[in-house]
């Protein structure tokens, strides 16, 4: 009789009143989805302090051989990514910051010009805009190669060779991309600040060249210059990790590379985005 | 110049796997062999067969030291494998040359020049050009010369098969593991890898003339009964080392028959 009571449930204390609302299924799911990010955070915090450390353990190390690979990687997401920062920047500039200065004009404010321009596209935009354009275009490429290599067993064949995978592959992956990312933010900015000023002077705003940049030049301090070098290579390093996390640790099997890497654009998006939060509170606090 | 290791005793086992069970690599738990007891002396030649997915390659990766034993020790050179340093286990695992099943795992993203200076260039820390030389001496021994600027996907699987050899022979390794290398091959390449790997195990120039040590796997004994010393069967989960070529050829074993012969 005990037995049967237990599994119909009568005896049984009742579940409190906010989750007897939830069928169960529901917060299976829940559950089995914070399992899930608990774990992709525990590896990824793992991987993340392993890279750091073979990157700062090994710096000399196969020098001739890892040096290389870095520049690869500046060339890949810096160098041939200038054309496509041009004209985001440009396209920034015409339409926000020019749009900006056009406003603060008609509304007789343009001594905040500066300010508002280095809030927006120093602080915030330049570098958000620079890391994403990097995730799409070379982030996602990372965890495709990396992801089959993986299944390919090339990381067993390095292994094996002893050489060490993270040195190999990862290390220039974030060295190339956290440079990189710094490089082309100060680029879209400069594009960005320059483009903003020709749509204001073709609106005929009354804003001189001069004072357009002395209000930039007051408005920015030594710590806004050494935040974004310390936010962009933050971007780079964390894309260059997620991806090669994702790539290199999880799939064994040549069609997990796909799924692989839509989960690294999200996971990247999103750790940018809290990054960006934490700074923001810096900012504030500043 | 390749780096010098310290002598080792020649009586002492290269390789030694002490009630070592192997679990399957794709699938954790699942176990493939167990109870293995298993010594490797310098300069002997092993031929360990089995048929289709018996566990040949995850018994080389274990034995390498790439894999984990579900139970039991692996000891190389003497140590023991995951428990010591990692920085002595990579020495120790660039002094074991391993040929990958199906091609090789090459770098498909580099050359067969690319592939073979890989393992010299970043253990040396040398420029592509200082490399030019030991590239260019294993290119000839294994005959790739021609091949030395292709990328691997343009060649056929025996071919990358070979240029696998000659990456893993960049390191001068003392003991050399392949993984099933003659599947899939014409008689010709056939014939020049049993001959190169008899002339590897008596010793070469190359080598100054030392042995080496070889461990391979086959799905057939017969290609191999001439050039292999020791011989030693993976079936049922089960380990059993099978004795030289007499032993072999009087064993009664009946999977043997099937091993034994290349058209089953």
């Amino acid at each position: 009789m005990e037995n049967s009571s237990a599994i119909s449930g009568k005896n049984s204390p009742q579940p409190h009143y906010a989750f007897s609302l939830l069928p169960r299924a529901y917060l299976n799911f829940a559950g089995r989805k914070i399992f899930a990010f608990t774990e992709t955070l525990h590896g990824l915090a793992a991987f993340g302090i392993i890279t750091l450390v073979v990157l700062f353990q090994k710096t000399r190390h196969a020098s001739h051989v890892v040096h290389p690979l870095i520049r690869g990687q500046i060339v890949r997401a810096g160098i041939q990514l200038l054309p496509m920062t041009s004209f985001l920047g440009f396209a920034l500039g015409l339409v926000i910051i020019g749009q900006t200065v056009f406003l603060l004009n008609r509304i007789g404010v343009q001594n905040f010009t500066g300010t508002i321009m280095v809030t927006v596209v120093v602080r915030e935009l330049g570098p958000l805009v620079a890391a994403l354009l990097v995730l799409a275009r070379v982030g996602t490429a990372i965890v495709i190669e990396l992801g089959t290599s993986r299944a390919l067993g090339e990381v067993e064949a390095l292994e094996a060779l002893g050489i060490d995978p993270v040195h190999f592959f990862v290390v220039p992956r974030v060295v190339g991309l956290a440079l990189s990312i710094f490089s082309l933010t100060i680029y879209l900015i400069l594009i960005a600040l320059l483009s903003g000023y020709l749509f204001a002077f073709l609106q005929d705003v009354p804003l001189y060249p001069s004072d357009y940049f002395s209000q930039l030049a007051n408005a920015l301090t030594w710590q806004d210059f050494a935040l974004l070098a310390l936010k962009t290579s933050l971007f780079g390093t964390v894309i260059a990790i997620v991806t090669c996390f994702q790539g290199l640790a999880e799939p064994l099997h040549i069609e997990e590379v796909a799924v692989a890497t839509t989960r690294a654009v999200a996971h990247c998006v999103v750790a940018c985005v809290l990054l960006d939060a934490l700074f923001l509170i810096v900012y504030l606090v500043m | 110049m390749v780096k010098e290791f310290p002598k080792i005793d020649p009586s002492a086992p290269i390789i030694e796997m002490t009630d070592v069970a192997i679990a399957r690599q794709q699938a954790e738990g699942l176990l493939e062999v167990e109870k293995v007891n298993w010594r490797v002396s310098a300069g002997t030649f092993w031929v360990i067969g089995g048929l289709f997915g018996c566990g040949k390659s995850d018994f080389l990766a274990t034995a390498t030291g790439l894999q984990r034993p579900a139970r039991g020790v692996v000891k190389l050179f003497g140590y023991e494998t995951f428990t010591i340093k990692e920085e002595l286990l990579i020495e120790h695992r660039r002094r074991i040359g391993l040929v990958f099943a199906n091609g090789g795992r090459l770098f498909n993203r580099l050359t067969i020049a690319e592939n073979i200076a890989l393992p010299i260039r970043y253990h040396q820390n040398w420029r592509e050009d200082e490399a030019g030389e030991s590239v260019r001496e294993i290119l000839e021994l294994t005959g790739l010369t021609r091949w030395a600027h292709h990328i691997p996907s343009g060649l056929s699987p025996s071919w990358q098969q070979r240029a696998s050899l000659a990456r893993a022979l960049s390191l001068k390794p003392e003991v050399l593991l392949l993984d099933k290398p003659l599947v899939g091959m014409d008689v010709r390449h056939q014939r020049w890898w049993l001959e190169f790997l008899k002339n590897l195990s008596d010793g070469i120039s190359f080598y100054q003339k030392k042995p080496v040590t070889i461990v391979a796997t086959a799905e057939s004994f017969e290609p191999w009964k001439e050039v292999a010393h020791q011989f030693a069967l993976l079936k049922n989960n089960h380990w059993q080392e099978l004795g030289g070529p007499a032993e072999l050829a009087a064993n009664s074993e009946p999977l043997l028959r099937e091993v034994w012969t290349e058209d089953i």
